[in-house]
């Protein structure tokens, strides 16, 4: 079965280089803008103790969770380090008309 | 006197079940108002002042170690080896922490290598404490959660003596070390440490004890104890320092409550003890925030104080409060400081009746 894609909004409700929270079907998901403007998606909860990355940090591609400082790579999912053990699921994401959409599989 | 019966502060024992039935464990805590931008801004990453205060750092172990080297065999040694140890034995705790939660530097590695360092010297295996210090952010000052509780109630008087010079802590590492190195965690250290990190555990244990064993050689072949005067015994003779800051950041406070402005104390500090502290004095803002760097902590104080209970003034000023509260919790271990929010601050995420209920539930005024 292929997803469609869901609005989540303006892209430019998301600052360069930050994250944003974007919930659907009550799952919650983070939305990210590099500093170079460009987007990407992931669950919205860190697999290690399910806070919000929405409130955390983000550098370079890495996000930082705002509780244990778990890291991940949310371009690819990839956990970088303790106490953040397991991948991310990660989206894809393209701008139309200004529009971000989200492929949620 | 209350009849109050003594808690288990135990991971492992009926707290724990209790912990997680009441909603204590993992629980929202209370965040107050800050505006993205203005938190973004606040976490913002730099390697410049952790470099200078490393470099610094790393000068003050060089100009102490050498002068007592030098001076080794008069009494001049003293105040230098007083230095050494302080730095070796106690501002390690900070370096250890700020690198444990990588927010130090903006580059990882030298976060870690700092991390790695600061671990041997102060005896905290990295692997361990890392989990620890995860379930400490998780869930502060819970019983049965929480594995760095500093001191029961009624408090446990005769370790907290005992660690001024880092006794009890470096019998508590050795026995552990030894454990670890034969391939085996606690009953309690199981319930943080994943599988999968476990094996790191046992190989940093054996790689501690070769250390430890050269040390032990090495002042058996120069038949003195110098060597040992370097790596080893300053976590003792200079522990003091850290237990001096560390006893000011919970003690005395409320348990099970999910505010760290309840539970966790800002004090005001010196430019020096904030050097070797890492202003982890600001340690309300470090709890309710740990994403903000040391360096930012002041500013982060500054942004939230109309929300928080008022700092300490000093060091001393906690001190005033938490030894009478040590003493009363003796005869009544229900007994802890109440700390009032201001007038205008927000109330937690439970809301100010649940709060103040749960601050209540312990109180035995």
């Amino acid at each position: 079965m292929t997803e469609a894609w869901i609005d989540a909004g303006p892209a430019d409700r998301i600052a360069a280089e930050d994250v944003a929270p974007f919930e659907h079907n009550g799952r919650q998901y983070a939305l990210y803008r590099t500093a170079d403007n460009r987007y990407f998606a992931t669950a919205g909860l860190c697999t290690h103790e399910a806070v919000e990355l929405a409130d955390g940090f983000v550098q370079g591609t890495i996000i930082e969770c705002p509780m244990h400082n778990g890291r991940f790579d949310f371009t690819t999912g990839e956990a970088k380090g303790a106490p953040a053990c397991v991948d991310l699921a990660t989206y894809p994401v393209k701008v139309e008309g200004g529009r971000l959409l989200v492929k949620l599989g | 006197m209350s009849s109050a019966v003594t808690r288990d502060y135990s991971l492992v024992g009926p707290e724990a079940e209790k912990a997680i039935a009441a909603g204590l464990a993992s629980a929202k805590w209370y965040t107050p108002p800050v505006t993205r931008a203005e938190l973004k801004d606040l976490m913002r990453r730099e390697d410049g002042p952790a470099i200078r205060d490393t470099l610094i750092w790393f000068a003050a172990f060089i100009v102490s170690g050498g002068f007592g080297f030098y001076f080794w065999g008069t009494w001049a040694a003293v105040p230098f080896f007083i230095v050494y140890g302080v730095l070796y034995g106690s501002s390690t705790d900070s370096r250890w922490h700020e690198c444990g939660h990588r927010t130090a530097f903006k580059t990882q590695w030298m976060n870690d290598a700092v991390y790695q360092i600061a671990c041997f010297m102060i005896m905290r295996e990295p692997e361990i404490w890392r989990w620890s210090h995860t379930r400490h952010h998780t869930d502060t000052v819970i019983v049965g959660r929480d594995p760095e509780i500093i001191t029961p109630r009624p408090p446990d008087i005769v370790s907290l003596l005992l660690n001024i010079f880092a006794l009890k802590n470096t019998v508590v590492f050795f026995r552990k070390v030894f454990l670890h190195a034969t391939g085996w965690l606690t009953e309690e250290e199981a319930t943080f440490v994943p599988a999968r990190e476990r094996p790191k555990v046992y190989r940093t244990a054996r790689i501690y004890l070769a250390i430890y064993a050269a040390v032990i050689a090495a002042c058996v072949y120069f038949r003195s104890i110098l060597p040992a005067m370097y790596i080893g015994l300053p976590t003792l003779y200079g522990g003091w320092f850290a237990l001096y800051c560390g006893v000011t950041q919970h003690l005395g406070l409320a348990e099970d409550v999910l505010d760290h402005r309840l539970n966790s104390r800002t004090v005001h500090m010196n430019p020096i003890f904030r050097f070797l502290y890492w202003n982890m004095n600001y340690h309300v803002e470090h709890h309710i925030f740990p994403t903000v760097p040391y360096h930012a902590l002041p500013r982060l104080h500054e942004a939230i104080k109309a929300d928080c209970p008022p700092p300490y003034p000093s060091s001393v000023a906690a001190y005033r409060e938490i030894i009478p509260a040590l003493a009363r919790q003796l005869k009544d271990p229900t007994y802890f400081v109440r700390r009032e929010l201001p007038s205008s601050a927000q109330r937690g995420p439970l809301g100010a009746a649940k709060a103040k209920a749960m601050v209540a539930t312990g109180a035995a005024e």
